[in-house]
């Protein structure tokens, strides 16, 4: 039995070391060299002191936050919603659907959509109104890249309501609290824990998209993203590319040490 | 766990099934070519996607009994990090100009074998030892092409883009689509202002990106291959591409049509070449000879819809097709085309770095 363990364990830390630290290690070593592979702090110094990659970075964080904001404020109630229906397994299937369809695909459907003579402008001819140039602006990127991270955002969200006792909303009816204090007081905070992993599940992904801000942004809306794909396929320049890299996991880690979970900190609310 | 397990069994059933038909085809594949699955009569060629009639790979493994190993890449530097890195080893590859140059110089190319390749009598001079290969050591010229203005006669009248300057007029504003290059994009910026495609004099690079940023009210987008879609869509009526891609949107769209603007531009050349990863060579110069046949550049040239540098197959041609000025232009607009060079890396990395500035700039 004892063996047995081991030899999974043995499987799980080879593939820990061969795709998860080997290639943080080799991207960390890229961003530390130059071109004539001498140690140096370069990249990140003319990262720090470029105003083009600065700004590309708070586009980065600012776009990612805006998608993250917009699919919580839909992701909540709708996942409120599934957790009171009956079929909730059937409609939960629905909203996962759209996730087995190829990224690309799904974008090129929203060009279908969006495009002067496509679906939403011929709708709202109907009314009279001229075609709004809809593709290649700010609204229609962030509309897009909500719609294709708002189930990675309802799905956390929709377990951890789930997973909440129906006998405790009971007793808190039984105990004098109305709806909404019911919601605010019992339900919100326990399902905490999902909304998290909502907002790293869609925030993280989102700071580094790049086929979208083309596709749909027609490159007006530029992102690390875009600077990544630039420096490693055209000009080649990965210790660059590496540097930018290291910088958003740097991104990454910080996402998750904010929004991780603080046992302790529950546990103490619930003493009061 | 039950259900589990089944589903596993499932699963490997199905995997191994394709692989048994995958491995049947290629074997009847190989009998109806009357070679053998393994052993070296094969050939490796890597290319841009779309870029062959298939009907000819077929032909050539028939007339010969070479098998065809065919893979495709999206850029001329996806192409050459998998040769460099040399895993796989290709027999044939189709480098772009300045691609050449950059393999040439670094010594990954091996020269043509005269002796064994006899098509360049084939070819129109006009289009043989250009500066990127002198005496065409390297390289055999695949197809060719322009950077110029596609516009849409409903809305935009011929005389209005026969220059790169009519771009900048304020009656085009948010109306023009780039192609997503930063070198296509500093190449009719400089040619504007009477400067070379290859300048590396910072002072005109500079002004070349200042005076794209002053274009950036009239760029609606800025893509890469999606460009014809939304060309034949009338997403907008001025397009700046190249000649391939706009020969793809007048297929699609008989309102389009391309001019090769009076200051001059950029023409490209894409090549057949051997890296130094080949090993088949045999088959590369029964290959290259094959494609050099105009009969077969002619029918190639009709699939693919890319000019021709092959004289031969230019007379098979229909004169509908190389009687057209927008992609077999006349003399005296090919005396105002310029080939690129490669910057090399520090200059490749500034205009990009000051493509991607340009990108930042806001309306």
């Amino acid at each position: 039995m004892k063996k047995g363990k081991l030899f999974f364990a043995v499987l799980y830390v080879l593939w820990l070391a061969l795709f998860v630290v080997v290639p943080i290690a080799l991207l960390l070593f890229q961003s530390l060299t130059s071109e004539s592979g001498q140690l140096t702090l370069n990249n990140f110094v003319s990262y720090f002191s470029s105003g083009t990659y600065l700004r590309m970075t708070f586009n980065s964080i600012f776009y990612a936050f805006l998608i993250t904001l917009i699919t919580l404020v839909i992701s909540y109630p709708t996942a409120y919603l599934l957790s009171q229906l009956k079929n909730r397994q059937f409609w939960l299937l629905l909203v996962i659907l759209p996730t087995w369809i190829n990224l690309l695909l799904k974008t090129y459907a929203f060009i279908g959509l969006l495009s002067r003579d496509g679906t939403a402008n011929s709708f709202i001819g109907l009314f009279g109104i001229s075609p709004q140039q809809l593709l290649f602006t700010d609204s229609s990127f962030v509309l897009v890249s909500s719609y294709i991270e708002i189930p990675f955002m309802i799905l956390p969200i929709f377990n951890a309501l789930n997973e909440i006792d129906r006998d405790l909303v009971q007793a808190s009816r039984d105990l004098g609290a109305n709806s909404w204090q019911t919601l605010w007081r019992l339900i919100i905070p326990l399902s905490m824990p999902g909304v998290k992993s909502g907002v790293q599940s869609v925030f993280i992904p989102s700071l580094s998209l790049f086929m979208i801000t083309r596709l749909i942004g027609g490159n007006r809306v530029i992102t690390l993203g875009t600077a990544i794909e630039e420096l490693f396929l055209t000009t080649q320049n990965w210790h660059m590319g590496s540097t930018i890299g290291v910088i958003l996991i740097i991104a990454m880690v910080a996402t998750m040490v904010i929004t991780r979970e603080r046992k302790k900190s529950v546990l103490r609310r619930g003493g009061k | 766990m039950k259900k589990l397990l089944s589903a596993l069994f499932a699963i490997s059933l199905v995997i191994v099934g394709l692989f048994a038909i995958q491995r049947y085809l290629v074997a009847k594949e190989n009998a109806a070519a009357g070679t053998s699955g393994s052993g070296s009569k094969v050939l490796n060629i890597y290319n841009w996607g779309d870029y062959i009639d298939p009907s000819l790979l077929t032909k050539f493994t028939k007339e010969t009994g070479y098998r065809i190993n065919y893979e495709t890449f999206d850029s001329n530097e996806d192409m050459y990090a998998k040769v460099k890195q040399g895993g796989t080893s290709y027999d044939i590859v189709v480098p772009s100009d300045y691609m050449v140059e950059k393999m040439r110089r670094e010594k990954m190319l091996l020269p043509i074998n005269r002796k064994k390749f006899k098509g360049f009598k084939y070819y129109d001079k006009r289009f043989l030892n250009k500066s990127f290969d002198p005496g065409n050591k390297y390289s055999i010229p695949y197809f060719w092409g322009t950077l110029g203005i596609v516009y849409n006669d409903k809305f935009v009248k011929r005389s209005e883009v026969e220059s790169w300057d009519q771009l900048w007029s304020s009656k085009f504003r948010d109306k023009i689509l780039l192609v997503d290059s930063a070198r296509d994009d500093f190449a009719f910026s400089l040619i504007s202002m009477g400067k070379s495609v290859n300048d590396k004099r910072p002072a005109d690079v500079q002004a070349a990106k200042a005076k794209l940023d002053a274009l950036m009210p009239n760029v609606k987008a800025i893509l890469d291959d999606e460009i014809v879609m939304y060309m034949v869509q009338e997403e907008a009526p001025i397009g700046i591409t190249w000649s391939g891609e706009a020969s793809e949107m007048i297929a699609e769209n008989k309102h389009l049509h391309y001019v090769i603007p009076k200051e001059g531009s950029n023409i490209w050349f894409d090549n057949l070449a051997i890296p130094k990863t080949a090993k088949h060579f045999k088959a590369i110069y029964k290959f290259l000879n094959f494609m050099s046949e105009p009969k077969n550049a002619a029918q190639n040239a009709e699939y693919v819809e890319y000019s021709t540098p092959n004289k031969g197959a230019i007379k098979i041609l229909p004169k509908s097709v190389t009687g057209d000025q927008q992609f077999y232009p006349s003399n005296k607009t090919l005396k105002n085309l310029h080939v690129y060079s490669d910057l090399g890396q520090k200059w490749t990395q500034i205009y990009n770095d000051l493509f991607l500035e340009f990108k930042m700039t806001s309306r």
